[in-house]
């Protein structure tokens, strides 16, 4: 008897063995690029890679990915998850192209297993579970704000077959990130905040920027080359850019303990390869602009976003780093002053504004701006518009260069009252070295009085609008190993080397509603029942009582009273 | 009589041609006391590009109009103008016709009257003549052509032109006496608008008349002629919504139109008392206000069927107001077809008593709302309460209008059974008062 149930215990322990060899693994980088205007953005990506199988097979043991995020995966039956928080907004005209964009607020967007039946119900549960691990408000997502792209938002893990129906997509424009956002996304990390690239991550330091966005992707990835079993990726990615005024002091000079006032002093115990990249490409071919204390153990060269940009190198791991000193402080210093003049100019970005006076109507203008000089590429606007701003697609007029431009590829889905937004998605040409305007008229609706927020005035924000376009680069690049090359090149998949994939973001809107009298229910329900009990009232007069000829009366008591006196004093009676 | 309103005609189109080409097309079509949700201009055009699209008009919330209405102008897109100007015209002949005839009724049946000594003996300034009735006919069709109302109501290009033309011919036909076709107007009238369905006891009260049929519960011919003229009613109206089914194949019209008016979702101020009481409603109680609002508008058919069985077009009229006044979207298109009826009543004048200041309530109501709605969408110095404000003071104006008219009726009926000059008990000149 005991005999069977230790050999019973024995046989549970070895079949269990396997769940315990799953490996993970977890990549720290930190990304420092400096700006064109002489602000100083920093990219830190957390991956931790972990070759299990969150959908089959109860795993129970989680060492570096976070016990909380694969629960969810599991349970809920998501496929790809991207949850995006963001405060300020990415200039690409002065900054550059970003290397991930985010829309200001959270965006949120998931495809999920085709096993799930009630993708509604998923995206629900997902929305309120993830606001309670995040603490932010993305419980206010609902059926109101969200839509199912069909062509922009393509999977960006292992996918087998795109049912769009499979895919939801929010944007909570009014949300703002702090303090509170960062914590619980440090904990996720393996090492926290206390080992590790990020020790930097000090929240006053991080919110005291133009630009803060934190991010959290989860995919399936393939194992290895042969893709005959599936591991699963979680990136955390965090970028941040610093302005130049708002540091105070004159010199554009920047250093890790002037940006975030800490510095390195050793690499997450947990992480397999811990790297500083500096970027110190020379900007119009001459000599480099930067120079970079202490100097980097090794260069790497990679060709970025069509650009070839040559990378300072720093790695943690190696012993050699910290030899001399017990901590690193990266620090750059400008050789010659920053020529202004030398802006790039992105290949692909866009611009969207309201115009229009007035309460009753108005105009959303999309401009996107192509300067490669030769190549014409195609682009997938997608615009998700609230549904109190009653779009009329008959006025939507794309203009490029003066002329028409009839989209290859139209998906509108207008808007019903109080139950979902309008979604647009357009596959628009954009010729070479041009400007294209989309331009689509709206009604503002009045809303009830409960729908407004507390700062009615204040206005609704209409969320940005996504481009998606393959940018033609001028670089080839070569399809370079995921394992091997940094993180920050490897998000989005590239189909062949002469195109990188961009996803712009475009402004917020701010947009007012006309608001009714908050003061005024109780007068305003009194005020027209009275109206129509006058019409009752008249008409009731007028159907149930006849006309008679007036008799005299015999006069009330009053009357009587009165001719009593009248006739002591008298005078005639009444 | 065919040449003055031959003219008439003709300068009602030469307005409206003016207008169309003047730059206040463009402002008059986003009035919203003109275009409302359920029957603005843009949303026609909308409807259609949507259709262009691929996508379902009804999926949205913007396009609220009967699939006929996409059929018509799918072909007749490109002379909307000239469509809109001929329903104007049609609504105005039609009219003219159904007075001539209902004078001529009207005449007969005084005379009958008179012969049969049913009427008081010193109320000969009270009796009408064929002279005074000559150019009643001229100042309806007068009163709906050159109604202000009316001609910005044409130059919106709104819809309700095309329900108000629906509704003259239900009344031409009425008038004549032809069930069939009073039937199919009626259904077509209550297909676009659903408020019409109210006209059905006026309309079958009048045929009754005209059959000499006497209207009692007990009696079998009248039970018989109402089921036959109910039967033709509804039959039209399930042909024309299955036609509508088969157009474009789903049912989806059906909560997006009668669904949108029972349920008002939509709150664009206009000039009804809907859009603000709903804006400022308590949401527990929206249901509830939305039901007593829609019985609010039927509920005075029976009392009024009852009151005014002897005078169904005066019945018809009364039960246009309220639908003009009462329901949902309601637009200044809906007025100016009830206020074309006011010149058939003329000879109520001596015994209306407020008219003076009810007309300049409602002119200056008109006048204000233009007013109101810039200084609150556009200048910011004023809010929703003021253009509220009108909206409540033009809708009393129209109620005592109405009930004014009434009252006068009334009054006139009596004096025309019991003379005019009354007498009390004692000798002395009487007083007459609602008891």
């Amino acid at each position: 008897g005991e005999m069977l149930a230790a050999a019973a215990l024995l046989l549970l322990l070895a079949a269990a063995g396997p769940g315990r060899a799953q490996r993970d693994a977890l990549r720290e980088e930190l990304l420092l690029s400096p700006l064109p205007a002489g602000d100083m953005a920093a990219t830190f990506q957390f991956r931790t890679r972990w070759d299990a199988d969150l959908q089959r097979g109860a795993v129970s043991h989680y060492r570096l990915f976070p016990k909380a995020l694969g629960r969810l995966v599991a349970a809920l039956g998501v496929r790809e998850l991207h949850l995006a928080l963001t405060q300020g907004f990415w200039r690409t005209q002065a900054w550059g192209q970003p290397p991930l964009q985010a829309p200001a607020g959270a965006e949120l967007w998931v495809w999920f297993q085709p096993t799930v039946t009630d993708v509604d119900k998923a995206w629900k549960e997902l929305s309120n579970i993830l606001s309670g691990i995040f603490c932010a408000s993305l419980n206010f997502i609902d059926s109101t704000n969200t839509v199912t792209p069909t062509a922009s938002f393509k999977p960006l893990g292992l996918a087998n077959g795109t049912d769009h129906h499979l895919l939801r997509y929010a944007v909570l424009p009014r949300e703002v990130v702090c303090t509170e956002n960062l914590t619980p996304w440090k904990k996720l990390l393996p090492c926290g905040s206390k080992a590790g690239l990020a020790v930097l991550l000090k929240a006053e330091r991080l919110f005291h920027s133009s630009y803060h966005s934190q991010a959290v992707h989860i995919r399936p990835i393939c194992r290895d080359a042969s893709c005959l079993a599936v591991s699963w990726e979680l990136r955390q990615t965090l970028t941040v850019v610093f302005d130049t005024f708002t540091s105070g002091q004159g010199k554009k000079d920047w250093s890790l303990f002037r940006m975030f006032s800490r510095t390195l002093t050793d690499a997450c115990p947990l992480a397999s390869q811990s790297r500083v990249y500096v970027d110190i490409s020379p900007k119009n071919k001459e000599k480099e602009l930067l120079e970079v204390t202490p100097p980097p153990a090794s260069v790497h060269e990679a060709i970025v976003q069509g650009d070839k940009k040559i990378y300072a190198v720093y790695d943690l791991l190696s012993p050699s780093l910290f030899n001399t000193s017990r901590s690193l402080n990266v620090q750059l210093k400008w050789k010659r002053p920053q020529d202004s003049s030398d802006l790039p100019t992105p290949v692909l970005h866009a611009q969207r504004y309201v115009s229009g006076y007035g309460l009753q109507t108005g105009e959303i203008s999309t401009l996107i701006y192509n300067t490669h000089p030769y190549r014409a590429f195609p682009v997938i606007l997608l615009e998700t518009v609230p549904w109190y701003l009653r779009l009329y697609a008959h006025t939507l007029t794309i203009i490029t260069k003066g002329k028409e431009n009839k989209p290859s590829y139209i998906h509108y889905q207008p808007a019903q009252d109080r139950r979902r937004p309008h979604l647009l998605e357009m596959l628009i040409q954009l010729p070479a070295n041009s400007v294209t305007k989309i331009t689509i008229q709206f009604e503002r609706a009045l809303l009830k009085w409960t729908e407004y927020p507390p700062d009615p005035n204040h206005g609704f924000y209409v969320g940005s609008s996504v481009l998606s376009a393959l940018v033609p680069s001028v670089i080839a690049m070569k399809d370079a190993d995921v394992e091997q090359s940094p993180l920050f090149t490897s998000l989005f998949p590239s189909s062949d080397g002469s195109s990188y994939f961009v996803r712009l973001y475009t402004e917020p809107l701010l947009v007012n509603l006309p608001t009714p009298d908050f003061s005024m229910p109780y007068n305003v329900i009194c005020l027209t029942c009275t109206v129509v009990a006058v019409c009752y009232g008249s008409f009731y007069n007028l159907l149930t009582r006849t006309f008679h000829v007036e008799e005299p009366s015999r006069g009330g008591l009053a009357k009587r009273l009165a001719n009593i006196i009248r006739k002591f004093r008298g005078v005639p009676p009444l | 009589m065919a040449a003055p309103l031959v003219l008439v005609v003709l300068v009602a189109v030469t307005v409206r041609a003016a207008l169309y080409r003047s730059s206040l097309a463009a402002f008059i079509s986003e009035r919203v006391e003109v275009a409302s949700p359920l029957n603005a201009w843009k949303r026609v055009v909308e409807g259609l590009a949507l259709l262009d699209l691929g996508v379902s008009p009804y999926s949205g919330a913007v396009f609220h109009e009967t699939p006929l209405i996409i059929y018509l102008f799918h072909f007749l897109i490109e002379y909307a103008e000239l469509v809109f100007m001929i329903t104007d015209v049609l609504t105005a002949v039609a009219l003219y016709l159904a007075i001539q005839d209902f004078n001529k009724v009207v005449f007969k049946k005084q005379k009958l009257l008179i012969e049969l000594d049913k009427y008081a003996p010193d109320v000969a300034e009270l009796i009408r003549t064929p002279m005074e009735m000559h150019y009643i006919p001229l100042k309806v069709a007068l009163f709906y052509l050159l109604n202000p109302y009316t001609v910005m109501s044409c130059v919106a290009k709104s819809t309700c032109a095309i329900n108000n033309t629906v509704i003259a011919f239900f009344v031409l036909a009425t008038i004549k006496g032809s069930a069939f076709l009073s039937a199919v107007f009626l259904a077509l009238a209550t297909y676009q608008s659903l408020y019409p369905l109210t006209l059905f006891a006026p309309a079958l009260l009048y045929l009754l008349q005209r059959q000499f049929i006497p209207v009692k519960l007990k009696s079998k011919s009248f039970w018989l002629y109402t089921m036959q003229y109910a039967a033709l009613y509804l039959c039209s109206l399930v042909v024309i919504i299955c036609l509508s089914f088969f157009l474009l194949n789903s049912w989806d019209f059906i909560p997006s139109i009668y669904g949108f008016i029972l349920s008002v979702p939509d709150l664009t101020p206009n000039i009804g008392l809907f859009w603000y009481f709903f804006a400022e409603m308590f949401e527990h109680f929206s249901l509830f206000f939305v039901c007593v609002f829609q019985i609010n508008v039927f509920f005075y058919t029976i009392p009024l069927a009852i009151k005014l069985k002897e005078h169904p077009m005066f019945f018809m009229f009364v039960q246009l107001a309220i639908i003009s006044i009462f329901k949902s979207y309601p637009t200044v298109g809906d007025v100016a077809l009830y206020m074309a009826f006011l010149p058939v009543w003329s000879h109520l004048y001596r015994f209306l008593r407020n008219i003076f200041i009810l007309s300049c309530v409602l002119i200056v109501c008109s006048l204000l709302f233009p007013v109101l709605w810039h200084l609150w969408i556009y200048a910011g110095s004023a809010n929703s309460n003021f253009y509220y404000a009108i909206t409540l003071t033009f809708n009393i104006g129209q109620i005592l209008l109405i009930s004014d008219y009434f009252y006068a009726f009334l009054r006139r009926e009596y004096y025309l059974t019991h003379g005019l000059h009354l007498t009390r008990q004692d000798g002395t000149e009487a007083m007459l008062v609602l008891k």
